[in-house]
Parts: structure tokens; sequence; C-alpha cells
């Protein structure tokens, strides 16, 4: 069976590509647009690009910790006793 | 004062009876005609009381309308129509009239006008979504819908109480703003917080939700949750402890379904997520927020379910729900990967969805306010939304490796349940005016301007930036997560079983030093009064007399005395 054109590394490796030059691009976008920061901090340079990027790995961060924690076997409530 | 309009959701309810009995095409042509008929009596509404009824000393207001009931009422009875098609091929004959009643209810509170009446239908909400979830017809699914109800019953009596100290205090059973001045009032809101999923008892929803059958969970999404969103916009507007449990929420929910394999369970942490927003919107207060709030809950029920609905598409063909077992669908199952693709789009609050329109009103009602913490908390949020439900979801169910999977789409009546709310998500979101033209205050709001789109893309993009680069710790593993329902389903049944073994023990000790007692005594009584004992002796007439000579002479002493 032929492989699905999105399966096949080379393709992966292109789309990699494609994404990058579209996050440039969103960088790019803030020269073209007219700023309306509500606040101080959000009028800093590409403040959404990292403030996103910062939060979604703090995120992470934290989940990975509590999963430290919290993990259990999917198989932990079964035997009937709940 | 009745008038002749009918209510959308006695009719539902009514449907729901004759749905129970009917079979074949006839079943399946009153799946759809029921609620669409509810949906239009919803639009026909006049504003004000339109039914009253006499109850012991009270007038209830059964059928009251106005822009806020009519609005809920409306996506509540959207929800029934597109979850009615989508479940035309559940083979299970009570889930769907259960799903009905649970609808009719649900629509039934936004139309009540008293807070008795608000009750009668939240405990029919109660019954008719336990159904549901009993329908799935496994044990584990019988066990949660008992959790689910014991709960959700705990929540009644607390309302109850708060409504019955509010009507003691004010004499009135209208269903007004209320300010948190009096336990009763607290209560209330108690009752109310249960079934957002706010915490501490947020664990019912993630547990019991992802255990009814593939098309029952698309119908529990939508109501409990956000009818309590409708009564806290109407109960509790401008009450500031709902910003720090509605933050808390959206938290909560991000970090839980980051970790969840079940694909059903990441889509029912996320309503907690989802609903939190709301929850802080409606503590806001400002008529933006409220907007906002009233705005994300319709845009939310119409996305979660489609995101349900594509999920569930995937369990019924696969037959399996975890992360872990899936991959790769996207190859066999086209439709159902565009669909679900949608939803995610549009619960990420992508430009061109409804989600996009509705999120930003609560980050403008937060800028409005200057409340800046609130403010990046929300924009961490709406990244940390796009992270576990924007890719996660749809990468780990028809991307990542492949399976081997290869399903078809599902049925054509389930295709069109998911075209149909595709059609919504984004007509909402291209169209915004159409959401804005039913909301209960004026909007001044204009989502679409250059630097709004261009913040909003670079926020999304980047999270997904964080998303490929941090997979290898994002890795979907076979567990699951510990929760509050932990503290009733180990740690209470571990308690009792433990104290129940120490006080058989005690008992037991107890029993056997009380018998070794009543021996000794036994053996006291033997040696004195049995036949060799000194009271069983046969005792000489002049020892009887010393005696009674000895007492006389003490009683003549005492006499003196």
């Amino acid at each position: 069976m032929q492989e699905h054109w999105l399966m096949r590394p080379e393709n992966i490796k292109k789309l990699w590509r494609i994404f990058i030059a579209i996050l440039a691009l969103t960088i790019a976008a803030e020269f073209l647009v007219e700023h309306e920061p509500q606040f101080g901090i959000d009028g800093v340079f590409g403040f959404n690009a990292w403030f996103g990027l910062l939060a979604c790995a703090g995120l992470i961060a934290l989940a990975k910790l509590l999963g430290v924690l919290l993990k259990r076997p999917d198989t932990y409530y079964e035997g009937g006793d709940d | 004062m009745t008038s002749l309009a009918l209510h959308p959701g006695l009719v539902l309810i009514a449907g729901a009876l004759v749905l129970a009995v009917l079979r074949g095409r006839a079943r399946g042509a009153a799946s759809v005609i029921v609620p669409a008929t509810a949906l239009y009596l919803a639009w026909q509404l006049p504003d004000g009381v339109a039914w009253s009824v006499p109850f012991l000393d009270y007038h209830l207001a059964l059928l009251s309308g106005d822009k806020l009931s009519r609005l809920f009422a409306t996506v509540f009875a959207i929800m029934a129509l597109g979850g009615g098609l989508f479940a035309l091929n559940q083979k299970n004959p009570l889930e769907l009239p259960a799903a009905f009643v649970y609808a009719g209810a649900a629509i039934g509170v936004t139309l009540a006008g008293d807070l008795i009446s608000v009750f009668v239908f939240w405990e029919l909400m109660a019954i008719g979504s336990t159904l549901v979830i009993w329908s799935a017809g496994s044990t584990s699914a019988y066990r949660a819908s008992l959790r689910y109800l014991m709960i959700h019953l705990l929540g009644g009596v607390i309302l109850m109480a708060g409504i019955a100290g509010h009507v003691a205090e004010l004499g009135s059973i209208a269903f007004q703003r209320m300010a948190l001045d009096s336990p009763a009032h607290w209560l209330i809101l108690a009752g109310f917080l249960i079934n957002a999923g706010a915490p501490p008892l947020s664990a019912w929803l993630p547990d019991a939700y992802p255990e009814a059958s593939w098309s029952g969970t698309v119908f529990l999404s939508a109501f409990t949750t956000k009818t309590a969103v409708y009564v806290l916009l109407r109960g509790f507007p401008g009450t500031e402890i709902l910003v720090y449990l509605g933050l808390f929420m959206v938290f909560y929910g991000i970090v839980y379904a980051l970790f969840e394999n079940d694909m059903r369970r990441i889509l029912a942490y996320s309503i907690v997520s989802q609903v939190g927003f709301m929850v802080t919107a409606i503590g806001i207060g400002t008529e933006m927020a409220l907007n906002g709030a009233a705005a994300h809950a319709f845009a939310h029920i119409i996305y979660k379910a489609l995101l349900l609905m594509s999920a569930g598409s995937v369990l019924l063909m696969t037959g399996k729900r975890k992360c872990t077992d899936l991959g790769g669908l996207f190859q066999s199952m086209p439709l159902t990967t565009w669909c679900g693709i949608i939803g995610a789009l549009s619960i990420s609050s992508f430009p061109l969805t409804s989600g996009f329109v509705s999120k930003s009103m609560i980050s403008q009602a937060a800028a409005d306010g200057h409340l800046l913490v609130i403010w990046l908390l929300l924009a961490a949020a709406s990244a940390g939304t796009f992270l576990y439900a924007g890719i996660k979801f749809p990468w780990f169910v028809f991307f990542q490796k492949d399976s081997g999977l290869r399903p078809p789409d599902p049925p054509l009546n389930m295709r069109l349940a998911m075209l149909f709310f595709s059609v919504l998500c984004i007509g909402l979101g291209v169209y915004p005016d159409s959401l804005y033209a039913i909301l209960p205050y004026p909007v001044e709001f204009e989502p679409y301007t250059g630097a709004h789109v261009v913040a909003q893309l670079q926020l999304l993009l980047f999270s997904a930036l964080a998303f490929f680069v941090l997979l290898g710790v994002l890795r979907r593993t076979p567990t699951i997560t510990l929760d509050v329902d932990w503290l009733y389903r180990r740690l209470g049944p571990s308690l009792c079983v433990g104290i129940a073994e120490r006080l058989a023990r005690a008992l037991a000790g107890l029993g056997r030093s009380a018998s070794s007692l009543l021996s000794g005594v036994l053996g006291a009584l033997h040696r004195h009064h049995g036949p060799q004992g000194v009271l069983a002796r046969t005792w000489p007439t002049g020892s009887m007399a010393l005696w009674t000579v000895i007492l006389l002479l003490a009683y003549l002493l005492l006499y003196y005395v």
C-alpha cells in the first residue's frame, strides 16, 4: 500500500520549514498592523509570540511535575471496590 | 396570567416520552422533528412571564422569557437537534429519550422565572443525565452514573436549603440577582457551582461523562454546566469570588487535560476549563464580560459537541478510546478529521471560528477593567487551550503514528450532524453579528482588527511550536491521573473498611472481656450460693437470734444518738 504523503519523512521536513516560515510571517506582520496595546507589556515586540511559547512551556512543566505525584496505571480503579 | 405560548422544554420532554415507545422510521423522524419544534418555540417566546401557575402561597413563573433565557434555550434546542441527528444509529432505546428529557429540563431552567421552578427542572436534569450515562450499559458506566448522581443529589439538597432560606428571609421566590449577604445565598451559589464543575467537587465531570456511550457524551457536554453558567449569569453577576474560582477551573482543566490519555476525558477536562472562562467573566461582571460569558457558552456548546461527535465517531468505528491505541485515522476518516480540526480550532479561538469572537470578548472585558493579571492569565490559558485541545486532541487521535486502523467515516446522519455544527462554528466566526444580535446587552466590539488577529495568530502558532518541540515530553502513556474523586473512590472506602475492621476487632475484644467478667461473676456466685457455698449452708436458730439481738441493740443506740 502506498504511504500517505503526510506519513513520509521527507514531507514532514518540508512541513516543518513551511511552519517556521509562517511563524516568521506572523512576527513580520507586526510591522504592518496598527498597534493598540491595552497595557504596557503587550506593546513589547512579539509579545504574544514569546508569551505563548513561555506559557505553554510553563504549563507543560507544571503538568509534568504534578504527573509525578498523581499519575497511576489506568487499571488503578479496576477491581470493583469503587 | 397564562398566555397561549407553548413551553419548548415541556414539548421536548413530552416528545421524549413519545419517542420512548416509537421504533423504526417514525422514531428517526421524531428524533429530529421534536427538537426542531422546541427550537422554533424558543424563538417565538415573548418577553416577560407567559405561564404563571399557583402553587401553595406562590405563583410559579414556569415560562418566562428575556434575551438571556432565549439565548440559552435556543442553543440548547440546537444542541438537542444536532445530537438527535447524530444519535440516530444508537441501538439503546433509552438513551435518546433520556437525553431529550435532560435537554428539555435544561431549557426549563433557562425559562423559569422563579427559584422553585428552577429547582424542579434542575433535579429533572440530574435524573435525565444519569439515565444517559446509565444507557451505555457497561458496569463502569453504571458505577460512574451512581457516583455522578450522588454528587448531583448533594448539590440539589444544598440548592434546596439555600432556596428555602432565601424564601424564609425575603418571602419571594422570584429568581433575581442575589448578593452574598446571607448563608442562604452562599448555599444557592454552592449548589449552582457544583453543577458548573467548580472546585472542590469538579471531578464528577471527567469521571462520569467519558463513561457514556459514543452519542451520550455529546449530550452530556452541553447542558449541566451551561445551565449552571446561565443561573450564575442571572443570579450572581459581578461576584468577585467567581473570578478566582473561574481561573482555577481554567488551569485545572488545562493541566489535567495535558496528561490525559483517554480522548474523551481530555475533552471532559476541557469543558471544566472552558466553563472556567465563563465563570471568570461572570465574576468580572461588566456588560462586556457578561455578553462574553453568554456568547462563549453559546459557541462552546456547539464546538464542544462537534469535538465529542468526532471523538464519538472514532469510538464507534474503532471501539478504542485511548490515544495510545489511536493514530493515523486521517487516512480513512477524512471528514471526521476535518470536523474534529474545525472544533479544535474553534475551542482554541482561532480567527474565523466562533471561539475567536466569544473568547475575545472576555479578554477585552478584563482589559477594559485594567485587570492585568487576569488578562495575562486568560492569554496564557488561551495558549494552553490550543496546546491540549487545539493540537493535542486531533494530533494524537488522527495523526501521530500509524495505528494500522483503517475505519471508514461514520454513517451519513452522523456526518451530517458534524457538518451542521462545523458550519455553525465557522459561520459564527465569520459573521459574528448574528451571535452579537442575540446577546443580553448591546455589543460594540469588533474582533477582527489587524492587531488583534496578528496577536492571536502569534499566540496560537507559537503554542503549536511549543507543542511540537516538546512532543517527547507529551508522549502519551497508559495512565490516569488522580483527581478529587480519589477521596470518595479510594480514601473514603478504605477509611470505612479500616474503621469497620478496627470496630470489629474492638467489639470482639470487648466481647471476650465481657465473657470473662461474666464467668468470674458466675464463679463467685457458685462459690457462695452453690451446693458447697457458704451461703447455702443451713444456719442454726441460735445464730439468727444472735443477729436479731445485735440489730435491735444497734437500733436502740441509734435512737438515743
